[in-house]
């Protein structure tokens, strides 16, 4: 069972993880979005990091849902609502002491509730060509981390469907998708963290 | 950044609009544009700018919005680019249930789909026409 103490952990390597690659989430922005990806999310983690000590007693779903509420408030674009949505989504499915199979199960039902809000299916150079192989490595026993790693760099040959990077068409190939890379940044720290408290 | 422009004796009747854009110099000179083009007679609301007043939309102001904008006859969004849209339907999802059905996000150019929603909304029209006419403008 995951504690405050735990919690706190969690959300601190989430937001010291996505804080300290805002640069370079904002450069692969530029590159094919609007450049501001990486300033959003550091945005809305500084705004859950601000709030740490009110989330981390909360059990596990009601500290997802204030993450969630936070990322929408505070992001100020797409990517709010998009990881508002998976951590809402994720905090309707989660039980307060989560097994493998429980995640596994919460983030293929949590990619549903990301598909709808974006308008977007995999293979389309988002965050959920990489939330999608995690949520297989989880359910398969492979490494969720490899599996992000590998599949943040698949959506660099890939064309983008949706978002801004949709515009740049065939231009947008080569570059890898920002959300991807954050979605993986994200999944990395999770995993470190649960490896060193459970 | 956000702010409303001036309402008028006639709200209610008509259904609202408002306008989502990435900066608010867009957003305000879109409703400026609107008041100047169609009058005092649509409820009108319009925000711009993330959390921290820089580029981008912020859930919280287009709450606002259409809280200044709300109509009976419903409220119709205008959005310039792709996380003004996303934002706005995550806005909408938010309301109370009986809110929720009467608005909607227009599928249209923003200054263009502005003018001509509110055009249609002066009139009178129905939230399904006003968005209707306004998506008119979209290549299919």
């Amino acid at each position: 069972m995951i504690d405050d103490k735990g919690r706190r952990a969690l959300i601190e390597a989430m937001a010291g993880a996505v804080i300290a690659h805002a640069d370079e989430l904002t450069a692969l922005d530029q590159a094919i979005g609007d450049g501001d990806h990486g300033l959003n999310m550091k945005r809305g983690f500084e705004a859950v990091l601000a709030d740490v000590d009110t989330i981390s007693a909360k059990p596990i779903p009601e500290a997802l849902k204030a993450i969630g509420t936070t990322l929408v408030m505070k992001v100020g674009g797409a990517s709010g609502p998009l990881y508002g949505t998976l951590a809402l989504a994720l905090a309707k499915e989660l039980p307060a002491d989560p097994s493998r199979a429980d995640l596994a199960r919460a983030l293929k039902a949590a990619i549903e509730a990301v598909k709808a809000r974006g308008k977007s299916e995999i293979g389309q150079k988002t965050m959920l060509d990489v939330l999608a192989p995690v949520a297989a490595a989880l359910e398969s026993g492979a490494d969720p981390v490899a599996a992000a790693q590998a599949a943040a760099e698949a959506t660099v040959p890939m064309k983008a469907i949706r978002g801004r990077a949709s515009f740049l068409g065939d231009r947008s190939i080569g570059h890898m998708d920002p959300g991807a890379r954050s979605s993986a940044l994200l999944v990395a720290a999770i995993a470190a963290k649960l490896d060193e408290i459970a | 950044m956000s702010a409303s422009a001036s309402p008028s004796a006639s709200l209610g009747s008509n259904v609202g609009i408002v306008i989502v854009s990435h900066s608010p110099d867009v957003a305000r000179g879109t409703a400026e544009m609107v008041r100047q083009m169609v009058g005092d007679e649509v409820p009108l609301a319009f925000c711009g700018g993330n959390p921290d007043g820089g580029l981008g939309t912020s859930v919280e102001a287009i709450l606002g919005a259409i809280d200044r904008a709300w109509s009976e006859k419903g409220v119709a969004i205008l959005v310039d680019l792709g996380g003004a849209e996303t934002n706005s339907e995550m806005a909408i999802e938010m309301q109370p249930e009986e809110r929720a059905g009467r608005i909607v996000v227009c599928n249209a150019p923003i200054v263009e789909g502005a003018v001509i929603a509110a055009t249609e909304a002066s009139g009178g029209a129905s939230l399904d026409i006003v968005r209707r006419t306004a998506e008119e403008l979209s290549p299919a």
